[in-house]
């Protein structure tokens, strides 16, 4: 593998793309790094899951990827691509019976739960950061074992659901950009709902949206589900604070949020009826390319989850980890395919063609031309250097991929906001839940 | 001589070898006969469901296999009140939506048994909730109930009846009632046309002799129909009964258990828990406490309904 990488050799590369689609230049800076010596075993070949793309290109520049390398070691390369409801599951069997795929693009949490079947990474991971400037602060939660520099996972990126609103909505009631203080913005989304442009986030069972925003609302306010230590900390202070906040703020909600689930506010949003939410790039692109909808892309800008209580917006981002399974025999080969892929090369075409679904795991990449390709979705550059996670501030397991899948927090909240329990009540009830997911 | 020796020729008995002696035997015939249907059987029904039994005494995960925990599992459904709140609508989805299927069903069945001009063809539209896939139907009242884009809101707010949308699916309660009367568009269609066929098989005689002894609409339904029909009446709300508790597809597609849990069948609940939840030991023991609910149900609706005596001859104690 190169350890410099020119302009000349990423314009060849690009050039070299199936689809003849050619891809804007980025400057990304890279270190002197020395690869690990990875000796491809004879007559390897890597069999590879990943979940579906969000946007055609990705499939296509992923597969031409692979091929390159299917090119440039023989090693053939199958990529097959999982809904992303099946990938868990299949990721679990694949795990337990020790066969199928050699490698994995699962998301989050997964090289956490199986971390005894997964080839460790650290070799590569640390060429890759050292080289590309760094791995960013979310890559490292999720990539490295908890409490260890060990590499069990090789983030690929990730997609964070910050701040959606309508500029002329706001600017109608007086204010510039979302405010990071609570009361402000709680004083904003009272403007707004008086003004007829209500702000509206899910509170029903919507795996993204709804867990975003319920740990939004907690961790903006200083609480957690879990401690340091994996121990149930929801029935806090904080978090009864946070849900008496929520009492007031949802007040301001355009009716029936408790029944939204994740694509519920993107059809508010296109249909006007909701002009201030949070979600991923996919809503804004949808408006875009749109042109029924385009001059409310036009008239969109996106913004931090505001900060609360804390330095940083609290927003954690659902993250691509790729794992290799020691049942692979051919392991060299797989880890050569990883770091492969995320060699400029490959990894920043790659990055381009998801127009910014995708934020990258290494600092380099931040320098990537995705990110000038449109002023709006450069916010989005940041989602991995965000300090929280899903089961924030505990160690990622499969505890904490329950508690996220199961609803916890979301209806911790929803509880309060439809006046069904006290916060105190909902705290108790989201603490006795969470303790049997957090028993073992 | 010949004559002799025709007497004393015995024909060769053929050595029966040992394997068509057992093929002869009739109760080795019958065991090999069953065999492939034993086999299916066991592969896909008794298999999955002891496992299902098993699953739920043991604390397995997606990802890890468990050990076998005794009544654990059990013991934090007893004490879980959105365990409880799932028995409960469970039972109360099924009662509220059975009693509006049959009520509403039976009167549509009466009405059909009526001569009706294009009464074929009435009766293949009456059937269509039926044969819409459960789904599809369902992703259709989830547009009806959504909470910014119901068409039912949009034509009270447009008829200025109303200035807000109506609330479906976002409390408690409006989304219990909403789904169960969803269920009951759905069902309508099977009840009504398995009672049409019992209808029609109740001799016209028998009308007409209570017309003669001067029987009023009423008193011939009463006193004819109704005991004509309930044995076929017997076995639909049995399946109806069983179908409707288990349902999954209409309540997961619309609410998904929500608002807060209030929603959720022991069916969803038991999915919830298991797959997405990870929990499949928990899930298992979920779809394991329906068991009892659904053996009470059948017997029920089996002995209460269907074993008279006067439909073996005799006459009602």
């Amino acid at each position: 593998m190169a350890n410099i990488i020119t302009r000349r050799t990423i314009l060849g590369a690009s050039a070299a793309f199936a689809a003849g689609s050619a891809y804007a230049q980025s400057a990304i800076q890279t270190h002197q790094a020395t690869a690990p010596r990875l000796p491809i075993e004879s007559g390897a070949t890597l069999r590879m899951l990943r979940p579906v793309r969000f946007v055609q290109p990705d499939e296509e520049v992923f597969r031409a990827n692979c091929a390159r390398f299917t090119q440039q070691t023989g090693v053939q390369v199958r990529v097959d691509f999982v809904g992303w409801e099946d990938i868990t599951q299949q990721t679990a069997v694949t795990a337990n019976t020790g066969a199928g795929p050699d490698v994995i693009i699962g998301f989050n949490e997964a090289p956490h739960i199986y971390v005894d079947k997964l080839v460790e990474l650290t070799d590569i991971a640390d060429y890759l950061g050292t080289k590309y400037g760094g791995w960013l602060a979310l890559a490292q939660r999720y990539g490295k074992k908890h409490g260890t520099n060990n590499w069990i996972g090789l983030p690929f990126g990730a997609s964070g659901g910050p701040l959606v609103w309508r500029k002329s909505a706001l600017n109608q009631v007086g204010v510039q950009t979302p405010p990071d203080d609570l009361g402000q913005y709680l004083d904003l989304c009272r403007k707004l709902k008086a003004a007829g442009k209500p702000p509206g986030f899910a509170l029903g069972n919507a795996v993204g949206d709804g867990n975003g925003f319920a740990n939004w609302l907690i961790w903006s306010h200083g609480g957690y589900l879990v401690d340091e230590e994996g121990k149930v900390a929801i029935n806090s202070p904080q978090a009864i604070e946070a849900l008496t906040y929520l009492k007031d703020l949802y007040q301001t909600f355009v009716p029936g949020t408790i029944a939204w689930g994740d694509i519920s506010n993107n059809r508010a949003y296109a249909a006007q009826e909701c002009w201030l939410t949070a979600n991923g790039v996919s809503l804004y692109f949808a408006l875009k390319n749109d042109p029924a909808t385009r001059p409310i892309a036009d008239d969109t800008e996106h913004s931090l989850l505001p900060k609360g209580k804390l330095d940083t917006s609290p927003m954690a981002g659902l993250t691509l980890n790729a794992m290799v399974f020691k049942h692979s025999r051919y392991p060299n080969a797989a880890k050569a395919l990883l770091a492969f892929l995320l060699e400029t090369d490959q990894y920043d075409p790659w990055l381009q063609a998801n127009l910014g679904y995708w934020a990258q795991p290494l600092e380099a990449y931040a320098a990537s031309a995705v990110w000038n390709s449109d002023p709006k979705i450069r916010i989005f550059k940041d989602t991995m250097r965000s300090n929280f996670w899903i089961g924030y501030k505990g160690p990622i397991s499969e505890a904490s991929a329950a508690a996220n899948a199961d609803y916890i927090m979301v209806q911790m909240c929803a509880s309060v906001a439809s006046g069904q329990a006290t916060p105190e009540q909902a705290v108790r009830e989201a603490e006795r839940r969470a303790r049997r997911f957090f028993r073992r | 001589m010949s004559v002799t020796a025709a007497e004393n020729w015995v024909r060769p008995a053929q050595q029966q070898g040992r394997l068509a002696r057992t093929f002869d035997n009739k109760a080795f015939l019958i065991f090999i006969c069953l065999l492939p249907a034993l086999g299916l059987l066991s592969v896909f029904l008794t298999y999955p469901l002891g496992l299902g039994v098993w699953l739920a005494f043991t604390d397995t995960t997606i990802g890890r296999r468990g050990i076998f925990v005794g009544l654990e599992n059990f013991e934090y459904l007893f004490e879980d009140p959105i365990f409880w709140g799932a028995v409960f609508y469970s039972v109360f989805y099924t009662a509220v939506a059975t009693v509006g299927k049959f009520g509403l069903g039976l009167w549509l069945a009466l009405l059909l048994n009526n001569h009706l001009p294009m009464k074929s063809l009435l009766r293949a539209i009456i059937l269509l909730p039926w044969i819409v896939p459960t789904v599809l139907s369902a992703i259709a009242f989830w547009w009806i109930y959504d909470p910014q884009f119901s068409i039912i809101s949009w034509v009270f707010i447009e008829a200025g009846l109303r200035d807000t949308n109506i609330d479906f699916i976002n409390t408690a309660w409006p989304a219990r009632w909403s789904l169960i009367a969803a269920n009951i568009w759905r069902g309508i269609p099977f009840v009504a046309i398995s009672l049409l066929a019992g209808l029609q098989t109740i001799s016209p005689s028998l009308y007409e002799a209570a017309m003669l002894d001067g029987a009023t609409p009423w008193q011939r339904f009463r006193y004819v129909t109704f005991p004509m029909l309930l044995p076929i009446l017997a076995i639909v709300m049995t399946f109806s009964i069983i179908f409707t508790f288990t349902d999954f597809q209409l309540v997961y597609a619309i609410t998904r258990g929500g608002p807060v849990n209030s929603t959720h069948l022991l069916a969803t609940l038991a999915f919830q828990r298991g797959i997405p939840g990870g929990q499949l030991g928990e899930g298992a023991a979920i779809a394991v406490s329906m068991i009892p609910f659904l053996v009470f149900a059948t017997l029920f609706s089996y002995f209460a309904l269907a074993r008279r005596k006067w439909q073996q001859g005799e006459s009602n104690d």
